[in-house]
Formats: structure tokens, sequence, C-alpha cells
């Protein structure tokens, strides 16, 4: 079992940077909206993880980013900064003791609370990414409409492929 | 020591992130050109700010010095202009250039009598046949701009033809091309800002702010700036086209005129009159 859900989060971290670097990179709509689906590898690491673990996994996943879109650390910090809204939400929302799922998916958590959890995470890695990369407030008007313009993208491509893995039978 | 590192492990989460988050902020600004760019110009920028608050302050403790320095210079000024103003240019003084050789040579002369309203407008000037003044001459305005031709002559006072008169053709060119026309005013239209520039040819094109100036094939120099073309290509039933301009000398206000003496225009003239018309 623990062995399998290793396996399957390494290739889930294969398969999303693959599809982010060599197909998301290239798209963008009208240069305000790039949607960044491998933050879905953060979302769905396993709820037992030590914290120090997943903030490694989010600075490394962060870190392979930057170094295809040649921006050192700005992917970084974002993936860091989800780690935390991920950690904090989890655990105001969740029983500590009485979780028994084994990630935080659509098909185990319902959709209620994985489209919030969602939605949090997202918009506080793109709002870091985004002024990162700015790095200026005097264009905060268009900085913050790309970035709520990407959150939407985003989030409609992560339920999106969380509706296609749907297990009915888990539920 | 201990409650310390309860206290540490049970937020560690909040203590985790915030060594991750600055490692990534240092990677981003370190790494990162137009990063690094922007935190070292803001910095800059305060200490620029600060800079100017104390030169803005130095300034102020200076004023009394510059003052006066200013003060000074403002009376050297004075009376320069004084001493310029006390040589008589009324007087046609005679200046042997051999140098250059000059043919133009300008006499400043004030109106005495000017009009505006009438239909062939004369004005008067305080020079006479004592300063040099002869008949058709040529008149212009102190900043630029023609003013007409000088008509009659006595011992002490000039009339000029002015432009706003009926008989008045003045030679000019568009500066762009050279094309040939003659100013001419009050052909329809008796407002004095305008004047029209006539027998221009047809294949030649005109576009509104096309600059006029004069040709020099008659008493005026070549080159004196009259005014540009607001109304171009207003075809005529001849083989010309005409343009309305709009003048720069300011007829109404006129009170200083420049008298143009061409050392050449005898010599032009007789030997022009050697050609018989319709030979």
């Amino acid at each position: 079992m623990n062995s399998r859900i290793i396996i399957v989060n390494i290739i889930r971290w294969f398969v999303l940077l693959f599809v982010q670097i060599f197909l998301l990179k290239n798209m963008g709509f009208y240069d305000l909206s790039t949607p960044f689906i491998y933050i879905l590898f953060l979302l769905l690491l396993p709820f037992g993880m030590p914290n120090i673990l997943l903030y490694l996994l989010a600075f490394g996943t962060g870190l392979t980013l930057d170094a295809f879109y040649d921006t050192m650390g700005v992917h970084a910090t974002a993936c860091v900064v989800l780690a935390f809204v991920r950690i904090s939400f989890i655990s105001i929302s969740l029983n500590r003791d009485a979780i028994d799922d084994p990630e935080p998916s659509l098909s185990y958590m319902g959709f209620q609370w994985f489209s919030l959890y969602a939605f949090l995470c997202v918009i506080a890695h793109h709002l870091v990414l985004f002024f990162l990369e700015t790095f200026r407030l005097t264009e905060i008007g268009y900085t913050l409409m790309r970035c709520g313009i990407s959150c939407i993208f985003t989030l409609l491509i992560i339920l999106l492929v969380e509706f296609i893995f749907y297990k009915r039978t888990s539920r | 020591m201990r409650n310390l590192w309860i206290f540490v492990s049970r937020y560690n989460a909040f203590f985790l992130f915030i060594i991750f988050f600055l490692i990534g902020i240092y990677l981003t600004v370190k790494n990162n050109a137009y990063q690094r760019s922007v935190t070292l110009n803001s910095s800059n920028e305060v200490i620029g700010t600060a800079y100017e608050r104390l030169n803005v302050f130095k300034r102020y403790l200076n004023l009394g010095m510059v003052n006066d320095s200013l003060a000074a210079e403002n009376a050297k000024l004075k009376s320069e202009l004084l001493a310029l103003h006390t040589i008589d240019t009324a007087k046609d003084v005679k200046v042997v250039d051999t140098l250059t050789d000059q043919q133009y040579t300008y006499l400043a002369a004030k109106v005495v009598k000017n009009s505006v309203t009438l239909r062939n407008n004369i004005m008067t000037i305080n020079k006479g046949s004592v300063d040099g003044i002869k008949n058709g001459m040529a008149v212009i305005a102190p900043q630029r701009g023609v003013v007409g031709l000088i008509r009659d002559v006595s011992e002490h006072l000039a009339t000029i033809q002015s432009l706003l008169h009926k008989d008045t053709r003045i030679s000019v060119s568009l500066k762009k091309n050279h094309a040939l026309g003659s100013l001419v005013w009050g052909d329809g239209n008796f407002d004095i800002r305008k004047a029209f520039i006539k027998e221009v040819p047809n294949h030649i094109k005109m576009y509104v702010g096309d600059s006029v100036i004069t040709s020099g094939y008659g008493s005026f120099p070549a080159g004196i700036f009259v005014g540009k073309i607001i109304k171009p290509n207003v075809a005529t039933n001849d083989n010309f086209l005409s343009g309305e301009l709009n003048l720069v000398t300011d007829f109404s206000t006129l009170q200083y005129v420049y008298v143009i003496k061409d050392k050449k225009a005898e010599e032009q003239k007789a030997l022009e009159s050697l050609v018989k018309p319709n030979e």
C-alpha cells in the first residue's frame, strides 16, 4: 500500500511536470492567463506526510519548474506558500485523528471540500507567483487580473482532471 | 528551553514555512536579473530622494549669494542695452564692408501712421530721403513677415504701400519646392491676417501648413518667411493654382518696420531696362 502510493506520486510528478513544461508552458490566453497544473501534485500528496518532507517536495518541485521557466526561486517560493496553505487548511478543516483517507483528492473528500481546498491553494500560489514575477506594485491592476484569470483557468483544469480520474467505488 | 522547543515543534509548519519562504525569496532576488535590479534601484531611489531633499535645503541657503550675482549681471546688461539705445539708428551709417560685400542693409523706422481697415492701406514711417530711402524699397516687419513697398518719399517721411493694397504683388515661393507665385491680398477676403498666393503652376502640389517665403526676385531678399498655407489648391479658371495663407505679419500692431536697402537695385533696374518688353 505504502509503496504503491509512493510510485503513484512519482508517476504523477513526472506526468504533471511533463504536461506543464512541454504543453502548458506554450499556452497562454492573450498573455493574461497561464494555467499551472503541476501544483495538483502538491495538492494530492498523502495526508500523513511530515511537514518537513512536504516543504522539501514543494520546494524541489518549484525549483524544477524554475529551471525550465528560467525564473530562479519564483515557483519555489510560490510552492512553499502553497504548502503552508495546504497544511493550515487541512489542520483547520479536518480532525487530525479522524483522517483515514489516504490523500486529499476529489474522490475521497467530496466536491465541496476539495473545490474550496483547491481554490485556496491555487489562489495563494498564483498571488505569490505573479507578484514575484512582476516584482512591483505599480502594475497591481494588471497583475491581479492576470492572477485572477489564471486562477480560474488552473482551477478548471484541476477539477477537470480530478473528475476524469474519479474513483466512484472508493467513496 | 524545553518549552521553546515544544512551541517550535508544535508550530513547525509555520517556522518551516518562514525558512523555506525566505530561501525562495533569496533565490529569486539573487538569481534573476530583473528582480535584482529592482531591489537595487529602489534602494538607490531612497538614497537619491534624500540627497535631493538636502540639495533643496542647500539651494535655499545659497539664495542670497545667487541673488547678488544676478542683480550685478542685470545691471551690466541694462547698461549695455542703454548704450545700444542711444546709438542713433536713424542715421544711415556708412560702413565700408570690403569683406562680405553685403547687398542688403536694414534701416529701422517707426510707423507714424497706419491703417488696416481700408481696401488700399498706406502706412507712413519717419524716415525719408535724408536717410537714403527710395521709391520701391522693400519693408519687412521686425520679427518676420513682409509689410510692403516704399511708395512716396519726402525729406523726412515716407509712405509704404502695404501688402493690404490692391496693387501690391510680392514674388513669393513655396519653401519646400521653390515653386513661384505672387502674394496678393484682398481678393474677395479682407481679413488682414490672410492673403493669397496666386499663379502657382498647376502641377505643383500644395498642402496645408506649407511655408511660403519670399523668392528674392523682387525688392525683397530671398527667404523671408511670409506665412503658412491654410487652404491649398484652389483652382482658378486659368492654368494656375491659388492658395490661401495665414500671414505672420500682424499689421494691426506694427510699430517698427525695417526698410531694406538693396545696393544693387539701381544697377539691376538699369540692366533690365535694356530689355524692351514684347521684343
